[in-house]
């Protein structure tokens, strides 16, 4: 019993339960002495949660070092190198252990995501309903959504968490308490954001739009309440990575050196850091209207339905290059490696990443072309827009110039990498009809936005995602992943997806609505959703596979400690996995990152060498 | 230069092919309204803009996979190219040239469509979770399928009584959220005549994916013959106006009138009941109840349900429609 509690997840999760228990009681002795009906379920349900996640946070340790210090105590980092494989199921500073903890979370809440889709694609594959209730269809079809994004986030925070501070040659991040604190917020976060099935589930999509939400069962204010708090870890995080680019970076490493994914990382932090409050606060004020009646989104009292959209896309937007970035970032750090060649027109690509941040912060009026917002504005969020295009076309013609005359080798995670690039041409080029507004009035709340944003998400973020987890899972683990398992994944993946998406689209522009439980028969769509169900459940399919190969891999995959894809990045420099701190002799920059076919020149060079 | 020619006739023929396959299978559903002429050219445009960077991009990296692999026997890497100031600039460039011209096209087409028709037919639109409810000002008549007359534009000034809603014919092609709480415009002039379905784009809960409804686009002298039917047809009696009213306005879709227990009490035997509220008194259920369930649900809420469920009535329908529902729901013994 000892040595269960003394496992930090058991015990935060113990400490979490204990928390929800005493918010309802503290909550409902409140109502009881001040003379209220002493039981109201959704006041309860929601300051039972947020007393939870305190405690999962406090009982789990990642607090800990902080009241210590705050009572005037000295404190000092624990050897965690006897702790073996426990490290990753407590409180760890070293960010190699919050970047794979971050991943096995974000791998974990894309399954749980994904399901839900698998069961409502399964759902959807004939008219009429089939075997779920339109209530069951709601909730599962508005957690795929907030789930999977959640999920995203986490697996940005993983990437970076991981390979920043090794590419800059640091120890650590800048602030490794807050590093671990952010990581442990997303866990309850992702419970309480699970758990809102249990309360009746919500009927809003992800978007949570109200009047709808403030109407919707109590299931509602989980998921408030678990994206507040996700988006709470992502801000705190996002300030961590941008002091340790800032502060950390090795000798010699200039700006025009950083490695491409820093440069990502860097444009993506920025918005995480400046952007999530907007979500935060929109979902808290309807949070707000639903427990002390404030009528911000009222119109009955004088609020305004359309002021929640403004704020929610003002983060939702930009969001979605917080996905897309790093995966862009990923793939231009992977091309140069399998191509042997140097990154075409590195300072252009590395500046087109601050260039889509930059411009993605004015467009989100396009979310709204159709919403009723002042008509005057669709003109100018249209121009906005479709500026889009050019540092995004940038990319694709850097990545291009970086294949041309190189000797291209296609192990798994090149073959992951080229998907992304296809499949994230397909969600780009199928943008600009989302730009301009008339064209946009038919597009809308259709199944064409749902394919383009998949194709948007799956080539900017998931298989970019899954070539860098086959490109960095021997410097994780010591061993590489079985190649043939990898192709297996990839053949199963990736043609059956871009069938998927491409499909999702023509049926919205023959009339598919989104978000629907059940479809006409008579926009002739039926056969198209039986191919779309298929080819979800091939792409599942795949994934399956990539597990299978993970948990394999990990034990008894190839041994490869060396640098087995011939990479000039520092990380590759020394044998895998890492030593807690990284590098046991700093280096310095003394070259350019992607040099590959310039004779003699490295990137960086151990001080010992000298 | 051979490999530029050959990647240049693939980028045009792959270009040529891809739009002429596009067309060919039929990408939207048929264009009934005059707006949907100047979307489709925009469409159009937007066809071929993806054509081309389809194959442009893709040609290459194709070819480029295919002609730069590594071959048996290699070794060593690729070229060192490290950029081209120039390349950066044209491809920087000419992207912003075709954005100018996308935003010039995207900004003429939303003229285009927009153009106001000051004797347009005026049709006031009543969204509700889950109903569409029309009347024709001008005629007095009211209707819960959409009827509009062929070749003159329609000012639909819509509003909801609940959620957000959204009034969508794709064979129309534009579409206009619908905001409680305020009154939004659509404007679109239908061209051809036949049966349409109007289907409700933004989640509105529950039954959102049945909130579809009837649109007849006729002749204009059938609408004049259906305009004038309905006026004549109009029930004289309260009581069959009520009930009229009670399936427009989807009251039944959460009340039923045969005893079961639906989102909302059921009517039937409603009137002169005693009814128990969820403050714990009890309430005789005369007119002046009735009218009050109606105009202000939430002032008396009925016991084993909640409140702001069902929305306020009192801004959609007037007095006399009131007053009719009210005679209608007494007839429920």
């Amino acid at each position: 019993m000892r040595k269960l509690y003394s496992i930090g997840l058991i015990r935060g999760l113990l400490w979490q339960i204990l928390g929800t228990a005493l918010g309802i009681g503290i909550l409902t002795g409140i109502r009881l002495i001040i003379g209220l009906p002493a039981w109201k379920a959704e006041s309860a349900a929601v300051f039972g949660a947020l007393l939870g996640s305190l405690f999962f946070v406090y009982g789990i340790g990642a607090v800990d070092d902080w009241i210590k210090v705050a009572a005037g105590n000295e404190v000092h980092e624990g050897d965690e190198s006897a702790w073996g494989r426990m490290r990753y199921f407590g409180v760890s500073l070293d960010h190699k252990v919050i970047g794979i903890q971050y991943l096995v979370l974000s791998l974990v809440l894309m399954v749980v995501g994904g399901s839900f889709a698998l069961i409502f694609r399964a759902e959807l594959a004939n008219t009429g309903l089939q075997f779920l209730t339109l209530m069951e269809y709601n909730t599962l079809m508005s957690l795929h959504g907030m789930v999977m994004i959640v999920g995203i986030l986490v697996g940005v925070a993983a990437f970076m968490n991981y390979l920043v501070p090794m590419m800059l040659g640091a120890r650590d991040m800048a602030f490794p308490r807050l590093n671990a604190f952010s990581f442990w917020l997303a866990v309850p976060a992702s419970l309480i954001l699970l758990s809102s099935m249990a309360l009746g589930g919500f009927d809003t999509g992800w978007t949570g739009y109200p009047p709808l939400s403030a109407r919707a069962p109590v299931g509602v204010q989980m998921f408030f309440l678990g994206v507040s708090l996700a988006g709470m870890g992502t801000i705190l995080s996002s300030l961590n990575v941008i002091a340790t680019a800032m502060r950390l970076r090795a000798t010699g490493m200039t700006g025009f050196r950083l490695p491409i994914f820093v440069w990502g990382s860097l444009a993506t932090s920025l918005i995480s850091l400046t952007a999530t409050q907007l979500i935060g606060l929109s979902f808290q004020m309807v949070m707000f209207q639903r427990l002390f009646g404030m009528g911000f989104f009222d119109p009955a009292k004088g609020g305004n339905p359309i002021l929640f959209q403004h704020l929610f896309w003002f983060y939702s937007h930009p969001a979605v290059y917080v996905f897309v970035l790093p995966g862009l970032g990923i793939i231009s750090e992977l091309l140069p490696v399998f191509a042997r060649k140097p990154l075409y027109g590195y300072k252009w690509v590395a500046i087109s990443s601050f260039a889509i941040a930059l411009i993605g912060f004015l467009v989100w009026g396009h979310h709204m072309f159709a919403s009723g917002m002042a008509e005057y504005l669709r003109v100018p969020f249209m121009y906005s827009t479709l500026l889009v295009a050019v540092p995004t076309g940038v990319k694709f013609f850097s990545w291009l110039g970086t294949l041309w005359r190189g000797k291209i080798v296609f192990p798994v995670p090149m073959l992951f990498a080229l998907a992304g690039i296809v499949v994230f041409l397909l969600g780009g080029l199928t943008g600009p009809p989302n730009a301009t507004v008339a064209t946009d009035l038919h597009l809308t709340d259709t199944y064409f936005i749902t394919g383009h944003f998949h194709d948007t998400m799956f080539g900017g973020y998931v298989f970019p995602f899954f070539a860098a987890i086959y490109f960095w899972f021997p410097k994780m683990t010591g061993r590489r992943m079985n190649e043939t398992l990898g192709k297996v994944h990839f053949w199963l993946m990736a043609p059956a997806f871009i069938v998927f998406s491409t499909i999702m689209m023509r049926t919205g522009l023959l009339g598919m609505r989104r978000r629907i439980a059940d479809y006409d028969s008579t926009l002739n769509v039926t056969q198209d959703h039986v191919v779309m169900t298929v080819a979800g459940f091939l792409v599942a399919l795949g994934i399956l596979v990539f597990i299978i190969n993970a948990f394999w891999s990990m034990r008894k995959g190839e041994v490869a400690t060396g640098n087995i894809w011939n990479s000039r990045s520092p990380e590759w420099q020394v044998s895998s996995p890492m030593p807690i701190h990284n590098y046991d002799v700093p280096f310095e920059v003394v070259g350019e990152p992607y040099d590959y076919g310039l004779p003699g020149s490295v990137y960086v060079k151990f001080k010992e060498q000298e | 230069m051979k490999r530029y020619v050959i990647i240049f006739v693939l980028v045009i023929v792959c270009s040529f092919f891809i739009h002429s396959w596009l067309i060919s299978i039929g990408l939207f559903p048929l264009a009934a309204s005059a707006q949907s002429v100047p979307i489709d050219q925009l469409f159009n445009v937007h066809l071929w803009i993806i054509s081309a960077l389809f194959s442009l991009i893709m040609v290459t990296l194709v070819y480029s996979l295919i002609v730069f692999r590594l071959r048996k026997g290699e070794t060593g890497d690729g070229a060192h190219m490290t950029g081209n100031s120039t390349l950066e600039i044209a491809w920087t460039g000419i992207p912003l040239l075709a954005v100018l011209v996308l935003a010039f096209a995207g900004a003429r087409t939303l003229g285009e469509i927009r153009v106001i028709d000051p004797s347009a037919l005026q049709v006031k639109v009543t969204a509700g979770q889950w109903f569409w409810q029309y009347t024709y000002p001008e005629y007095g008549v009211a209707s819960s399928d959409l009827y509009l007359p062929v070749s003159r534009q329609v000012d639909l000034q819509m509003t909801s009584t609940d959620v957000i809603h959204s009034f969508w014919v794709p064979e129309f092609r534009v579409k206009q959220d619908i905001v409680p709480g305020r009154t939004v415009e659509l404007r679109l002039t239908p061209t051809l005549i036949g049966l349409y379905k109007v289907r409700c784009a933004e989640l509105c809960g529950l039954r959102h994916a049945y909130m579809e409804g009837l649109v007849n686009v006729v002749s204009q002298t059938d609408f004049a013959n259906w305009i004038s039917q309905q006026q004549s047809a109009a029930p004289a009696s309260p009581e069959l106006r009520g009930e009229l009213l009670a399936s427009q306005y989807g009251c039944l879709n959460c009340h039923s009138t045969d005893g079961s227990i639906k989102t909302g009490p059921t009517w039937l035997r409603l009137s002169g009941s005693n009814v128990k509220l969820t403050d714990g008194s009890t309430v005789v259920a005369d007119d002046d109840y009735l009218r009050t369930a109606i105009v202000s649900p939430n002032t008396q809420v009925v016991s084993g349900f909640v409140a702001n469920v069902m929305p306020d009535f009192s801004t959609v329908l007037d007095q006399t429609m009131v007053e009719s529902l009210v005679a209608y729901i007494k007839t429920l013994k």
